[in-house]
């Protein structure tokens, strides 16, 4: 089930509706279409080249490549529906789970072909962790919470080294002030913020390369926001962050690079600061000074 | 020009309100009487079923004198105690109670107030405390049933004597010996301790309980692991297909199939091709084993997609494998589902009777069975032979029986609350 090597462009079914009542296209957005700007980082860590996802006949990501770097934060934005959180989910195979989700084209971590066969997917998931939109604690206590990947994993030998890992990584959250007295209540009853930062604590636990946040901070009120936003930029100092969301100015806050994703396809990536300022794709420009979204 | 439309709109929206509160009102006064309606079934149910039923917690019982037949000597063992006529002892005992009685019909009539299932009474009283014989001793012993009727009022003693089943005389002889403080109704012990019996002063049901108690531990057994394994592989591992579609109809067919297939089912496959013994447990347990299953399975499944999704992504998220999600994350989620669901098709499986009729546990049995592979009725199908007995003290006898397999019913029921109120979880 090698999909990787076809990386299949050609049978875009944008063909196929020729003559057929035409949907409403937006222009600037053609068949032989390339990103503007450069997908490619100076330490990439994820490499994705010519992905394509279909849901059943939904072709949902169209010949999409980007980088993800060592110590940075890319942000993918777009309007609803534009495929962000497809993307993303690509790079840890959660659409592995998803029965008529299709990928093609190749994505690699650390030069290694993430939908290779030689590649275990629970390995690949410990290695390329996620946090999801709304915070999803398991109903167990917060150590159980943090340990959980530890110990599934066999990373800690004994008692003592599990209970470092779960300190380490919730001091890492910035939660480990908050909770440190009460580690085994459970975890669904902290604050959403608290419960944010123990599933990245979660994630951090098992030592991954990669974050993948997907809108992390939608569920969460300014404050509970903007800790989490400070956390994503002290984690930057060592993992490779890729973060979907919504908001422009979070965008401009937390990541360095910037990859605006419209129907599918990636527009522009680039500089965040250049992005922001100076958009070269007018769907970029359109969006950023919100004339939709 | 504003205010008017305003007003206007106001008054249209007020017109609606009033209809839309009347909707409502009647709405609340249609549900409340269908809970009323159905709290009317209930109570009268319940008190048929206890009216008729109390008084066979009860049993007559007659005190007699013990005395050691001559028989016996000064000296005696346990093997001479053992094989001593109780029948004869009893009989010589009412003969002493009454000196004046004569003749053999007389003295056949007088045996009569005492029920045959006496001597057995006698017998284990005898053995356990064999001081009795020495003399000075009284015991009570159950009744007949047709005493026992009479005494309870169930039997008009003002009907024509041909149509009575006890004579005057016999009334007579029951009245002395009330005179005498010698007639007492006492807690029927033996209605919870005995098997089945063609008398019904001495028919209980704990042979048919304890026929129930292997057949469930069967099903509960076969059921529950089978019911959640398919119920997990179907909703967590299966690819969905035409195959997977099949099954899952079927499953669903299963659960609406009448309970009597199932019997003719385990007829054929356990008894007639399998060889296992008829009028078993055993293969009770199987039949209701397949009949509980299907039950099980969608109840297990509807606990297992009711485990939001986000628990799921957050395990595969850290790198479990799937195995790992469901075990650790899933199944102890929907566990307080499934656990509802098996009681509660553990309790309807209690309550059946008629596959069980297919496979002859529909026999007389007055052993208690030992294990599953003795003879054995269950409790409804001991209601049903009961109900089915000519005898007038069935009649209070099944009520009570009823009212004790209710009990069960609702112990399960209750358990299956508990079940849930107490691993339910929060997420
Ligand atoms: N599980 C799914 N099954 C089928 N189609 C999906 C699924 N998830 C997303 N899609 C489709 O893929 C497209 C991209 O969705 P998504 O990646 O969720 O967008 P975004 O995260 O940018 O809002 C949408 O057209 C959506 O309808
Ligand atoms: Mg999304």
């Amino acid at each position: 089930m090698n999909a990787v090597s076809e990386i299949s462009n050609v049978a875009e079914p944008d063909s196929n509706i020729a003559g057929v009542v035409q949907p409403v296209r937006i222009a600037s957005v053609d068949d032989g279409f390339q990103t503007v700007g450069d997908y490619r980082s100076e330490r990439p860590v994820i490499e994705a080249r010519g992905v394509d996802v279909f849901y059943g006949d939904n072709h949902a990501i169209k010949n999409v490549n980007l980088d993800i770097g060592m110590n940075e934060v890319v942000s993918l934005i777009g309007p609803s529906g534009c495929g962000k959180s497809t993307f993303i989910r690509c790079l840890n195979r959660m659409n592995d789970t998803i029965d008529s989700a299709r990928v093609t084209g190749s994505i690699t971590l650390d030069k290694e072909d993430i939908y290779g066969r030689d590649m275990d997917v629970v390995l690949l998931r410990a290695r390329v962790g996620i946090v999801f939109q709304k915070p999803n604690p398991f109903p167990k206590s917060i150590y159980d919470n943090v340990a959980y990947g530890p110990r599934i994993h066999g990373l800690a030998r004994d008692r003592g080294t599990l209970d470092e890992i779960v300190r380490v990584s919730l001091e890492r959250a910035g939660l480990w002030g908050e909770v440190k007295d009460r580690l085994d209540e459970p975890g669904t009853g902290l604050s959403g913020g608290q419960q944010q930062r123990l599933c990245i604590a979660r994630t951090i636990a098992v030592g991954p390369e990669v974050i993948l946040m997907d809108e992390p901070c939608s569920a969460l009120d300014p404050i509970a926001t903007a800790r989490i936003e400070d956390l994503i930029d002290e984690l930057r100092q060592n993992f490779a962050i890729a973060i979907v969301t919504h908001s422009m100015q979070q965008a401009a806050r937390v990541s360095q690079r910037t990859a605006y994703f419209h129907l599918g396809k990636l527009i522009e990536v680039g500089g965040t600061e250049q992005i922001f300022t100076n958009p070269a794709h007018k769907l970029t420009e359109d969006y950023i000074t919100g004339r939709f979204g | 020009m504003m205010t008017s439309r305003s007003g206007s709109i106001k008054a249209a929206v007020q017109e609606g309100l009033r209809r839309r509160y009347r909707r409502e009102r009647r709405f609340r006064w249609l549900g409340l009487g269908a809970v009323v309606l159905g709290m009317v079934f209930l109570l009268f149910f319940f008190a048929t079923i206890v009216s008729n039923g109390y008084s066979a917690f009860v049993q007559t019982h007659i005190l007699l004198d013990i005395t050691a037949p001559a028989s016996l000597g000064e000296e005696w063992d346990a093997t001479q105690l053992e094989r001593l006529s109780y029948r004869a002892l009893i009989r010589d005992v009412l003969q002493a109670q009454f000196p004046e009685v004569g003749g053999r019909d007389d003295l056949r009539a007088l045996n009569k107030l005492i029920s045959p299932g006496a001597a057995y009474q006698l017998r284990e009283k005898v053995m356990a405390d064999p001081s009795l014989l020495r003399g000075g001793a009284s015991v009570w012993l159950p009744a007949d049933d047709e005493v026992d009727m009479l005494v309870k009022g169930h039997v008009d003693r003002e009907t024509p004597e041909a149509n009575r089943r006890l004579s005057d005389q016999q009334i007579a002889w029951l009245d002395q010996l009330a005179a005498d403080g010698r007639i007492e109704r006492r807690f029927n012990r033996l209605l919870f301790t005995s098997g089945d019996s063609r008398d019904p002063e001495v028919a209980g049901i704990w042979g048919a309980a304890v026929g129930s108690f292997f057949m469930l531990s069967v099903t509960l057994l076969l059921a529950f692991p089978i019911g959640v394994a398919t119920a997990i592989y179907l909703e967590e591992f299966a690819p969905r297909n035409r195959w997977t579609d099949l099954v899952e109809v079927n499953i669903n067919n299963l659960a609406a199939v009448p309970s009597i297939v199932f019997g003719l089912l385990g007829l054929a496959l356990f008894i007639n091709f399998a060889g296992l013994p008829r009028s078993a447990p055993l293969v009770g347990g199987l039949v209701l084993t397949l009949m509980t299953l299907p039950v099980i399975i969608i109840a297990a499944r509807a606990a297992l997609t009711a485990v939001p999704p986000s628990i799921r992504e957050a395990a595969l998220g850290v790198g479990a494998s799937k195995m790992q999600m469901v075990v650790h994350h899933v199944l102890p989620l929907a566990m307080p589902g499934m656990l509802t669901g098996t009681i509660i098709g553990m309790a309807r499986a209690l309550g059946e009777s008629a596959p069980l009729l297919m496979i002859g546990m529909v026999a007389f049995i007055v052993d208690i069975p030992q294990g599953p592979l003795d003879p054995a009725t269950a409790l409804p199908v001991q209601i049903y032979l009961w109900a089915d007995s000519p005898e007038r003290a069935f009649v209070e006898r099944t009520s009570a029986a009823i009212l004790v397999l209710l009990g069960f019913l609702l112990v399960m029921n209750a358990v299956a609350i508990f079940l849930r109120k107490r691993f339910e979880r929060r997420w």
